[in-house]
C-alpha cells in the first residue's frame, strides 16, 4: 500500500518536474503555434484590415478565392515549382552526396565548400544570382554563349523566371547533400562485397543496393522538400522585387507563388482575412501533399531489417 | 595517379568550383570599378582592384548600426535558444514523466506547419502587445524554444546513460542542479551545434524583420540590403561589396563551428 503510494507520487512528481522543464515550449506552442491555427481560422471567416475589428463574413472569403486569377497563378506556380524542383534538387544532392563519399584526400574542405551556400543569407543568394543571370553582363549566359547555347533574359522572359529559382535552388543544395552523405555511411559494407560477388557493376550495386538503402531517407528529404516548397517566398520575392510595385509577381506574375501572395494579401492589400483563407487552404493542401507521399511510399521505400 | 583516381579528384574539384562559382563573382564584381562591371564578355578578375565600392557600400546606408542591430537580434537569439532548447531537450529525453512522447511528437508536427499559416495572427498579437516596431518578436519566440534544436539536443541526449545522472541523484543532487552541472557539461558539443544554426538562421533571417521593423534606424542587414536595392536598383558594385561583409560573418561563425557541424552531421546524422 504504502510503496504504491509513494510510487504514485513518485509519477506525480516525475509529471510535474517534466512539464516545468518543457514550459518554454509549451508556452511557445500555445502563445505562438496553437493559438494563432485557431485565430488565422477565426480570421478567414472575417473581413477586415488593421485598422477596423473583424466583421463575420462566412464563406466569402473562401468563395472569392475561387474566382481570383492571381489565386489560381499563384497556386499553379508554386506546384510546378514544387514537382520539378523538388526532384531535381533531390538528384542533384544524391549525386553530390555519392561524390562526396569517394576516397579522396582533404574531404572534409570539399564538404565543407558543398554546405557553404547554405549558410550566405537569403537576401545575398538572390542577389548575386540576380546578377549572374543578368542577361547582358551575367556570367551564366557568357558560359551558355562559349558553349554554344541560347541565351535567353532569365528573369524578364515568363518562361525562364522558374527555371532560375529552381537553379538558386539547386546551389543551396547542400544541407540535402549532409543528410544523404550520412545515409551513404550508413550502408552496410557487407551488402556491396555480396553485390560485388555476384558480379554485379556500379550501377546494379546502385539499384539494388544504395538506393533502396537510401529510400526512407529520400521520403523524408521529399516531405521535407515539398513542404519547403510549397512555402517559397523570399528567393521568388527578391526576384521580383522592383523598385515601384510592392505586390509585384515578376513578369506575367510568372514568380508569383503562394506564399508571396499570403504576404501581399496581409502587408500591401491589407486584406487579413483574405489572408488567413489563403494560408488555411495552404495548410490543407501540405497536410493533403504529405499525406499521399506516405501513402504510395509503401511502394517504394525499404525500410532494411 | 592511376585513371581512376584522376577521375575522383576531377569530380570533386568540378563540384567544388561549380558551388564556389558564385562566391567568386560576388568578391570580383565588389572589387571591380563600374567600368569593368559593365564589360561585355566579363571577366572573371578585376583587371585592376578598386576598394572603392565598398566605401560607397558603407556611405550609401549606416552599415555598422546594421551590423551591430543584427548582432543584437542574433546574439539575443542564441542565448534564448541555449537557455531554452536544452531545458525541454533534458524534459523529453531523460525525465521519464507520462505524456512526454506526446509532446515530442506535437512538437516534430509543427515543424510541417507552413509559417503562413500564424503570419497575421501572429501580427496581430505582436501589435496588441505593442511590440511590433521593437526587436522582441524576433528574439522572444527563441526563449521559447525551437522544434528542430530541441530534437536534435533531445536525441544527442538520449545517447547519455541513465547511470550518469542516477548517481548524481543519489548523491541528493535536485533535479535542476544535476541538470546544471551533469547534462549542461556533457551537452556542449550539441550546444555549440544549436549557437551556430541559431546564429546563422538570426543573421540570414529576412521575412520576419520584413515585417516587424518599421523604422529604420532598426533594420537588420538583410532589409538593410533589401532596401539599398530598392532605393538604388542595380548598382552592383556596391551591392556586391556590402553583400560580402554581410556574409562573413555568418561565414566565420560557420567555420569556426565546422568540426561539430558539416563533418558531425555527415558521420552521426542527426542522431
Amino acid at each position: 500500500m504504502r510503496r504504491k503510494a509513494t510510487r504514485a507520487a513518485g509519477s506525480r512528481r516525475r509529471l510535474w518536474l517534466g512539464l516545468a522543464f518543457a514550459s518554454p515550449w509549451l508556452l511557445g506552442f500555445v502563445a505562438l503555434v496553437a493559438g494563432p491555427i485557431l485565430a488565422s481560422g477565426y480570421y478567414s471567416f472575417t473581413d477586415f484590415n488593421l485598422f477596423q475589428s473583424p466583421t463575420n463574413v462566412g464563406f466569402a472569403n473562401y468563395q472569392e478565392l475561387l474566382h481570383d486569377e492571381r489565386f489560381g497563378q499563384a497556386l499553379a506556380n508554386t506546384l510546378i515549382l514544387t514537382v520539378v524542383g523538388v526532384p531535381v534538387s533531390l538528384m542533384l544532392a544524391l549525386l553530390l552526396a555519392l561524390a562526396l563519399n569517394l576516397r579522396v584526400r582533404g574531404m572534409p574542405f570539399y564538404r565543407a565548400v558543398v554546405y557553404l551556400p547554405t549558410i550566405v543569407p537569403i537576401v545575398v543568394t538572390t542577389y548575386v544570382w540576380r546578377w549572374l543571370l543578368n542577361a547582358q553582363y551575367g556570367w551564366i549566359n557568357r558560359l551558355l554563349g562559349l558553349v554554344g547555347l541560347p541565351q535567353p533574359s532569365w528573369l524578364e522572359d515568363p518562361a525562364f523566371t522558374k527555371p532560375a529559382v529552381i537553379l538558386i535552388g539547386l546551389w543551396t543544395v547542400g544541407g540535402t547533400t549532409v543528410i544523404y552523405l550520412a545515409a551513404l555511411k550508413n550502408v552496410p559494407q557487407e551488402t556491396y562485397e555480396a553485390a560485388a560477388m555476384d558480379g554485379a557493376g556500379p550501377w546494379q550495386k546502385f539499384r539494388a543496393v544504395t538506393w533502396p538503402a537510401l529510400s526512407p531517407v529520400t521520403l523524408f528529404q521529399l516531405i521535407v522538400g515539398v513542404i519547403a516548397s510549397l512555402q517559397l517566398f523570399t528567393q521568388p520575392y527578391l526576384l521580383a522585387q522592383n523598385r515601384l510595385n510592392g505586390a509585384a509577381g515578376g513578369p506575367d506574375d510568372s514568380l508569383l507563388t503562394y506564399g508571396m501572395y499570403v504576404f501581399q494579401n496581409a502587408f500591401v492589400f491589407l486584406k487579413m482575412g483574405y489572408a488567413s483563407a489563403l494560408a488555411w487552404v495552404l495548410f490543407l493542401i501540405t497536410m493533403a501533399v504529405s499525406a499521399g507521399l506516405l501513402l504510395t511510399s509503401r511502394r517504394w521505400v525499404h525500410y532494411g531489417n | 595517379m592511376g585513371i581512376k583516381t584522376t577521375a575522383r579528384y576531377a569530380t570533386v574539384w568540378a563540384i567544388v568550383l561549380g558551388m564556389a562559382f558564385p562566391f567568386l563573382i560576388m568578391l570580383s564584381t565588389a572589387l571591380k570599378g563600374p567600368n569593368e562591371i559593365f564589360a561585355a564578355p566579363p571577366k572573371l578578375l578585376p583587371h585592376e582592384w578598386n576598394f572603392a565600392s565598398f566605401g560607397d557600400a558603407l556611405n550609401a546606408m549606416p552599415f555598422w548600426r546594421y551590423l551591430g542591430n543584427t548582432l543584437l537580434v542574433s546574439g539575443l537569439c542564441v542565448v534564448g535558444s541555449l537557455i531554452s532548447c536544452p531545458l525541454v531537450a533534458y524534459s523529453l529525453s531523460k525525465l521519464h514523466w507520462p505524456g512526454r512522447n506526446v509532446v515530442l511528437v506535437l512538437m516534430l508536427s509543427t515543424m510541417m506547419l507552413p509559417p503562413q499559416v500564424t503570419l497575421v495572427p501572429l501580427y496581430l498579437l505582436w501589435d496588441k502587445l505593442g511590440l511590433v516596431g521593437t526587436y522582441l518578436p524576433l528574439v522572444i519566440p527563441s526563449f521559447l524554444g525551437t522544434p528542430f534544436l530541441i530534437f536534435m539536443l533531445r536525441q544527442f541526449l538520449m545517447g547519455v546513460p541513465d547511470e550518469l545522472l542516477d548517481a548524481a541523484r543519489l548523491d541528493g543532487a535536485s533535479e535542476l542542479r544535476v541538470y546544471a552541472s551533469v547534462v549542461l557539461p556533457l551537452a556542449r558539443p550539441a550546444l555549440a551545434t544549436v549557437a551556430v544554426f541559431q546564429f546563422v538562421w538570426s543573421w540570414t533571417d529576412f521575412l520576419n524583420p520584413l515585417i516587424y521593423l518599421n523604422d529604420s534606424s532598426q533594420y537588420t542587414l538583410s532589409i538593410g540590403l533589401y532596401n539599398f536595392f530598392s532605393e538604388h536598383g542595380v548598382d552592383w558594385g556596391p551591392l556586391m561589396a556590402a553583400s560580402v561583409m554581410f556574409t562573413l560573418p555568418a561565414l566565420v561563425i560557420f567555420l569556426l563551428g565546422q568540426r561539430h557541424f558539416v563533418e558531425g552531421i555527415a558521420t552521426r546524422g542527426l542522431k
